[in-house]
């Protein structure tokens, strides 16, 4: 018996005393740490967020976002305008997607005014709503290059992202901001030749993706880069509330377009939803690439199919819209953006709460920075694809 | 091993965009060269056609960031047929916009129950100075050379779908 | 183009035109390189067409581009070590001029023709990684300081390959005189046929894809340009510079491509030679003198050749990851020299 303890003394006292030395090796490597500050005047930021980083050489040890600095208060703002007027703010919130941002508020106030948009309008507002999506991510596609550092990608995709802003400009007469929609159906209806351009765009716009595949998502380099980087697990995904591709690159199989019924046209028409099982970098931006891909055969089949007939329905000239509450979210191109819009009778909503997507997908940066370096955190944000109006609104 | 492929492929991407852009050109323009015609209904600028103004102040109050100013005033106009009475017009003083505050919603066009405003393609009116970019009636007037007919609508449209 | 004057020139006259020769084989190359490849090859490859208003299809763009960057006001950091800040962009165009000093152009047309030339030139070469780090250091940036760091330790690395990449070319030839070297590929024969000379880059293909690698990576170009990481670091060491002393480094980084060019094409592609069989020559006394006029151009051709694949490749990849970059470095590009070198020694040994 009191061998054993013996030994076991020994045991533990070559332990503590290792421990000890361990812990003075510590002290005497130890090296001071550093806050690095990237942004907001920082060019992977693509506008003003600024990430706290404190690094340990180049590791990080934790990092926070801060946000606010492009904060411009729009759901204040919605409640000292009227609705038409709304409509050519919120389409400033994701500069990039503008559209998106408009029609879940016009499906909102739709809701509690009880009018439905006729067919017409609703085929042609998914296909701009589509378009925004293409015009959106393509961008996404070539500025992940450059985050990457391939300075070629970002060109290619400006070149066929205009022909997409360029058809929104054709149809609505704003290339970012095209405020089009309108409560009860659209502005007007397309003008001639918008059908046949849309086709030869959206055949542009494949053979982008199909560019993009091998000069980017191809690459080894790229992989060595995104693969195993910023891996994020389903139910932690889950539990931040990220949404659209980030949450589709984890393996859930959720999209708004498909899951929810909307006075919109996606159901009339056949498509996929694409998930990856990874939920790394490369898994966001592959997704993303589909995406791409996919929106521009919804496009394809929306015009064949797209009904004759009026695009706006019976509404009064001053609209004023009946007491009530409603929520309407939509899967834009950055995730599920919904507007919360209380109405007390009056010409502009009484309040409105908008919950954007990107706000919620970098609520996760914390977690995801946690321990990666330097040149990762880059990918990553990079991947996580934000808008910072879209942080901030 | 399909580690050279990938690599090779950009490459051949790259070397082949080089291809043509020497052949076929690029896909840019030369701006003050060359220049793009933006499409009809693109809402380059605000223009005013004075006659039609009545100085009803629907455009002010509906601008959401209240960039258009307007001052008239009520004047006694000669009878349209000899022995009437005099009609009452209202004399536009000052119709101003600021396009330094203007975000092109389009709101304004779309509420004036006159047709006195109209959208124009063009877009060449920057100026170096922020306070220049107030414009008045007839630097808005001189516009109304460049507002465009409406494109025809796409096949199917309804007509009657027109504001 | 030295040892053509040696006979009948005063010596100030010779160190003159061998400085004025200097400034010619660095800035030339430097400004084709700029112009060619870095505004119009880039454009075109992303479908635009690049400077077109500084003369015809803006061929002045670049003195334009330099005349700018002389107006800008040159800017120190309140907190950089101002002495060192300074001299931090010479030091690196340094190292370039010193590079060329030992690139043979001609069978005369040299500036300096020593028998350690490629001993000479490796160890030069990392002259400018100590600019590079004191840049970083005294610009008194956190971005700097990484970009100066990673730059250093992604120097040292790369030396390494570059270093065993060349020893197989040395002990192929029997020489380390890069004007031995020329020699030696252009009078040798293949299978007992000279049709060709004997050009390193046939047999010594693996040196020459690890040379070019570590070539691409000595000059912290896309893949390798994790120093200078415009969307992470902002320029990593060359955040703070302004003006004329970013101006040094821009030269510094194009004419350091040409030369390294330059030295790619004298180690492996037969230099400014051609397979002397052609004409008949058998050692360097009976090459014609025409070939001192015709040598330079064969040189600048070569170099406007390699230099189109670094920057085709920089303009075509992402980025590595610091720790990637190393890896790759150290675990592949050194044990495949190491084999290299000793495969070559076993063949020369043998055959």
């Amino acid at each position: 018996m009191t061998s054993t303890e013996s030994l076991i003394d020994r045991k533990q006292l070559a332990y503590i005393a290792s421990q000890a030395a361990d812990a003075r090796l510590n002290v005497e490597l130890e090296t001071e740490g550093m806050t690095l500050n990237i942004g907001p005047q920082h060019p992977a930021t693509h506008g003003t967020l600024r990430i706290i980083a404190h690094l340990d050489g180049e590791q990080v040890v934790w990092a926070e976002p801060s946000c606010g600095y492009m904060h411009r208060g729009y759901e204040k703002l919605t409640e000292v305008r009227t609705y038409p007027q709304v409509t050519s703010l919120v389409n400033r919130i994701d500069w990039l997607g503008s559209f998106a941002n408009e029609v879940p508020f016009i499906l909102a106030a739709e809701k509690l005014m009880g009018v439905e948009a006729p067919p017409r309008a609703q085929w042609i507002r998914t296909i701009l709503f589509e378009l925004s999506r293409i015009a959106n991510v393509s961008l996404f596609l070539g500025d992940l290059g450059v985050q990457l550092g391939a300075v070629t990608p970002v060109f290619m995709a400006f070149r066929d992202r205009e022909h997409v802003l360029n058809l929104i400009e054709a149809a609505t007469g704003g290339r970012f901001h095209p405020n089009f929609d309108r409560i009860g159906g659209l502005k007007d209806d397309l003008p001639e030749g918008f059908i046949d351009e849309t086709r030869a765009v959206m055949k542009k716009l494949r053979n982008f993706c199909t560019e993009m595949e091998d000069l980017l998502f191809g690459n080894e380099i790229f992989q060595s880069r995104t693969r195993g980087i910023g891996v994020i697990p389903k139910d932690i995904a889950m539990q931040y509330g990220l949404s659209g591709a980030n949450l589709r690159a984890c393996g859930v199989d959720w999209d708004l377009r498909r899951d929810q019924s909307l006075p919109m046209a996606w159901d009339k028409v056949d498509w996929k939803v694409w998930t990856h099982p990874d939920g790394d970098s490369f898994a966001r931006c592959w997704i993303r690439l589909q995406e791409v891909r996919e929106s521009t055969l919804i496009v394809d089949q929306l015009l064949k199919s797209i009904p004759s007939g009026p695009v706006m329905a019976k509404v009064p000239r001053i609209i004023k819209v009946p007491e009530g509450e409603a929520w309407v979210s939509t899967e834009n191109p950055l995730g599920e953006m919904g507007y919360y819009v209380v109405s007390k009778g009056d010409l502009g909503p009484f309040r409105t709460k908008i919950r954007s997507a990107s706000f919620n997908n970098i609520s996760i940066v914390p977690w995801v920075l946690k321990g990666v370096y330097v040149p990762d955190i880059i990918t990553i944000l990079a991947s996580l694809y934000f808008i910072l109006g879209d942080i901030d609104r | 091993m399909p580690k050279i492929p990938g690599l090779l492929k950009g490459l051949g991407v790259t070397l082949n965009t080089l291809k043509r852009t020497a052949l076929d050109g690029a896909n840019t323009v030369q701006y003050p060269h060359e220049k793009e015609a933006p499409p009809l209904r693109a809402r380059g600028v605000i223009a005013l056609h004075e006659d039609n103004c009545t100085s009803c102040m629907l455009c002010v109050r509906s601008c959401p960031d209240w960039c258009i100013y307007i001052e008239g005033h009520k004047e006694l106009a000669p009878p349209r047929r000899a022995g009437g009475k005099p009609r009452q017009v209202n004399k536009l003083d000052r119709f101003d916009i600021d396009y330094a505050l203007c975000m092109y919603c389009g709101i304004c066009v779309e509420v004036c129950p006159f047709d006195a405003l109209f959208w124009s393609p063009e877009y060449e009116y920057s100026e170096p100075n922020l306070a220049d970019l107030l414009h008045d009636k007839v630097k808005l007037g001189e516009w109304m050379a460049t507002v465009p007919e409406a494109p025809a609508y796409e096949v199917g449209a309804d007509k009657k779908g027109k504001k | 183009m030295s040892a053509l004057l040696a006979a009948d020139l005063p010596y100030w006259v010779q160190s003159l035109l061998r400085v004025l020769g200097g400034v010619v084989a660095v800035l030339l190359p430097a400004g084709a390189i700029v112009y060619l490849f870095l505004f119009k090859m880039m454009s075109f490859m992303q479908s635009r067409l690049g400077p077109m208003e500084a003369g015809p299809y803006g061929s002045m763009q670049l003195f334009a581009e330099v005349g700018k960057w002389l107006q800008k006001e040159d800017i120190t950091p309140e907190r950089a070590d101002r002495v060192i800040f300074k001299i931090a962009p010479l030091v690196v165009l340094a190292s370039t001029f010193l590079l060329v000093a030992v690139v043979p152009f001609g069978p005369d047309a040299w500036f300096t023709n020593f028998e350690a030339g490629v001993f000479y030139m490796l160890a030069v070469s990392s002259v400018s990684v100590l600019g590079i780090l004191i840049a970083g250091w005294s610009s008194a940036n956190k971005y700097s300081l990484l970009g100066g760091l990673r730059a250093a330790g992604q120097l040292i690395a790369y030396e390494l390959p570059m270093v065993l990449a060349v020893i197989g070319v040395i002990i192929q030839a029997g020489t380390m005189n890069l004007q031995g070297i020329v020699l030696a590929q252009n009078t040798g024969e293949m299978f007992g046929w000279n049709g060709l000379g004997n050009p390193y880059i046939l047999t010594q293909f693996t040196g020459f894809i690890i040379f070019m690698i570590a070539v691409q990576a000595e000059l912290t170009q896309t893949p390798f340009d994790m120093p200078i990481a415009e969307s992470e670091l902002v320029s990593g060491y060359m955040t703070e510079y302004s003006g004329f002393r970013f101006l040094t480094f821009f030269i510094a980084e194009f004419a350091t491509a040409g030369v390294f060019s330059f030295i790619a094409s004298v180690l492996f592609l037969g230099g400014w030679g051609v397979p002397f069989a052609w004409f008949g020559w058998t050692d360097i006394d009976s090459v014609d003198n025409w070939m001192n006029v015709v040598g330079p151009l064969i040189m600048f051709g070569k170099m406007m050749l390699l230099s189109f694949v670094i920057m085709w490749v920089r303009f075509s990849y992402p980025r590595f990851r610091e720790d990637q970059l190393q890896r790759f470095a150290w675990k592949v590009l050194v044990p495949i020299s190491l084999v290299n070198i000793m495969v070559t020694a076993i063949l020369k040994v043998a055959l």
